[in-house]
């Protein structure tokens, strides 16, 4: 019923305005990543130069510095092995934090958000000289672990939420015929919570994908990952603001697709878990 | 929200006690055990190691010359005009990105709540730049729209015949500011639209019923329900700010006083190899962010228990 404040006439305006607004900076992005590099740095700005893909060949053509791709490749293997890692280890963590609870669950539960709340900085230099003195350095290994720890958390809290809601009595059931527990997770409980699983895979790749300071710190020329590819933009290079918008709108890519994708749940998992 | 039919939280699920034997207890725990396990080893286990690094003077340049100092690295820290500019200025940074993109936050949500035509789209719309790479926004805003030659910003500024200012240069902390505030706005905008939309219906409606007008349901009914989700955006806000590294690291590269504590703790062991001052700093850091942690949880920990028992 007349729940909402009744309609005041132009605020659907604003908000079209707002929205416009904020979204500006990405659409001149992508049309300045389709300019050349003469039209795209003129003052004032060519709106309506002639569109061209050179921005795109020059940022994959090996040309003009590195090739972008082993870093594309690295990423998307930090990031897809760092989240398979995060289900496998957090699928029964939030089992026994929600179906079958240990006692002061919640206790455990608010550990795991605790360090999320430790700066990435508190063990950034023993990680560095641990990693120095073992030969691990520009290992993305290396990375696939710490990514797994930064997103393990976030992981537990949002599985615990979504196990919660798997009803008791299809586990009580499974239980009575014997599953054990990796049967039960994997052919059970796994099936029901598929959307919700999904939901965090997206949210941990995202952040795993994002992460810099690990990356720069740790890898070099082989581990190298696609935001540490992207601090090579930081000087100026002459004419290169088509490269670079396509650089950025590149690498962008997979956390834009993710993040829509997951947009429904995008907060739950912001947010720890603590706002559905 | 939750359906109805939902199982009630946790606390009641299989039964746990009914034979508390030792093996049974183990049973249960194991399934947490790895992931535990793997958390304490990879996140307390270094975090300690600072705190014994943070007692050394220690300059990974000259290894033999290391030796234990007690406190001093951290009177180094503190009596250091570069390191006390880099709290200061992680506090400016934090407080100032927080506030105002909840501010704007708030009034988006507060927009995105009713009903007009093409709201989804709007949404995401402001949803996109919070879902670009954090590098390629701070890129974005160095190169594209800041750069005083050719930057979209002086372009637009040069329709209306206005000034060609080098943002960078002349405002740089705000610069770093900007950017980070349009990053994190739709974040405070979509945990505020949770909150909007998890008012109770009922209530508003009596209230409506009874004659509030549009500001008393906002003043009495809406600003209270809020106040936790508003204090939870701000909390997580801060506890992601404090920590960014990238928008400094990438538009002024910490130059111009812009310098915050990340960056410095980056700056002091990776470019000075000074092992033991790197560790006072970040242990620093830590305290500053279990201040601020210490109140996050307790926010978390109400929103949880009302949701818990609610379902």
């Amino acid at each position: 019923m007349n729940v909402r404040p009744p309609r005041v006439k132009g605020l659907g305006l604003v908000a079209w305005l707002a929205g416009i607004l904020f979204f500006l900076p990405i659409a001149w992005m992508v049309l300045t990543s389709f300019h050349s590099e003469e039209s795209a740095a003129t003052n004032p700005p060519s709106f309506a130069a002639s569109l061209t893909l050179d921005g795109y060949r020059d940022f994959f053509g090996t040309a003009g510095g590195a090739s972008p791709w082993p870093a594309l490749v690295n990423s998307t293997v930090a990031s897809l092995a760092s989240t398979l890692f995060v289900l496998v280890l957090a699928l029964p963590a939030a089992y026994a934090l929600s179906i079958r609870p240990v006692k002061k669950w919640t206790d455990v539960l608010f550990f795991f958000l605790s360090t999320k709340m430790l700066p990435v900085v508190a063990g950034l230099l023993p990680i560095y000289l641990l990693a120095k003195n073992t030969g691990m350095l520009d290992n993305i290994w290396l990375l696939v672990i710490l990514y797994t720890s930064m997103n393990l958390p976030i992981a537990v809290w949002m599985m615990q939420s979504f196990l919660a809601e798997v009803p008791i009595a299809v586990i009580e059931a499974a239980r009575i015929d014997g599953a054990r527990l990796p049967t039960l997770l994997a052919r059970v409980v796994a099936p029901i919570a598929m959307p919700g699983i999904a939901a965090t895979a997206l949210i941990c790749f995202i952040f795993s994908w994002n992460e810099l300071l690990f990356a720069r710190v740790l890898s070099g020329v082989v581990a190298q990952t696609a935001p540490v590819f992207l601090t090579g933009f930081i000087t100026s290079q002459g004419l290169f603001l088509a490269k670079v918008c396509a650089a950025s709108l590149v690498i962008s890519l997979p956390v834009l697709a993710a993040g829509f994708a997951a947009q429904d749940k995008l907060v739950q998992g912001l947010s720890l878990g603590a706002v559905k | 929200m939750t359906a109805t039919t939902t199982v009630p939280v946790a606390h009641a699920r299989v039964g746990t006690a009914k034979t508390p034997g030792r093996l049974r207890a183990w049973a249960t725990r194991a399934p947490l055990l790895p992931a535990l396990v793997f958390m304490i080893v990879v996140t307390q286990l270094p975090f300690v190691a600072t705190l014994v690094i943070s007692f050394f003077d220690w300059n990974a340049l000259y290894p033999d010359a290391r030796r234990f100092t007690w406190f001093a690295n951290y009177g180094e820290v503190l009596t250091d005009p570069d390191l006390r500019k880099s709290v200061l200025t992680t506090i400016l940074l934090t407080a100032t990105v927080v506030i105002v993109s909840l501010v704007v936050g708030l009034g988006l949500a507060l927009l995105l709540d009713r009903k007009f035509r093409g709201r989804g789209l709007v949404r995401t719309l402001l949803i996109a730049p919070f879902l670009l790479v954090p590098v390629a926004a701070a890129l974005l805003w160095k190169h594209v729209l800041y750069n005083p030659e050719y930057g979209l910003l002086n372009g637009l500024l040069h329709y209306v015949g206005g000034p060609q200012p080098d943002w960078i240069s002349n405002t740089p902390l705000l610069a770093v500011e900007t950017a980070l505030v349009w990053q994190w706005t739709p974040f405070m905008m979509l945990i505020l639209l949770a909150g909007l939309q998890s008012r109770s219906p009922e209530l508003i409606e009596a209230a409506r019923m009874d004659g509030a007008g549009n500001w008393q349901v906002f003043r009495y009914l809406t600003l209270p329900h809020l106040r936790r989700y508003l204090e939870l955006g701000a909390l997580l806000g801060s506890v992601y700010i404090v920590q960014n590294f990238d928008a400094v690291f990438t538009i002024t590269s910490g130059g111009l006083g812009t310098a915050n504590l990340p960056y410095t703790v980056y700056q002091s062991f990776y470019q000075a190899h000074e092992n033991g001052l790197a560790s006072a700093a970040g242990v620093l850091v830590v305290i500053g962010s279990i201040i601020i942690a210490t109140f996050a949880l307790r926010v978390v920990s109400s929103l949880f228990r009302e949701e818990a028992s609610r379902a």
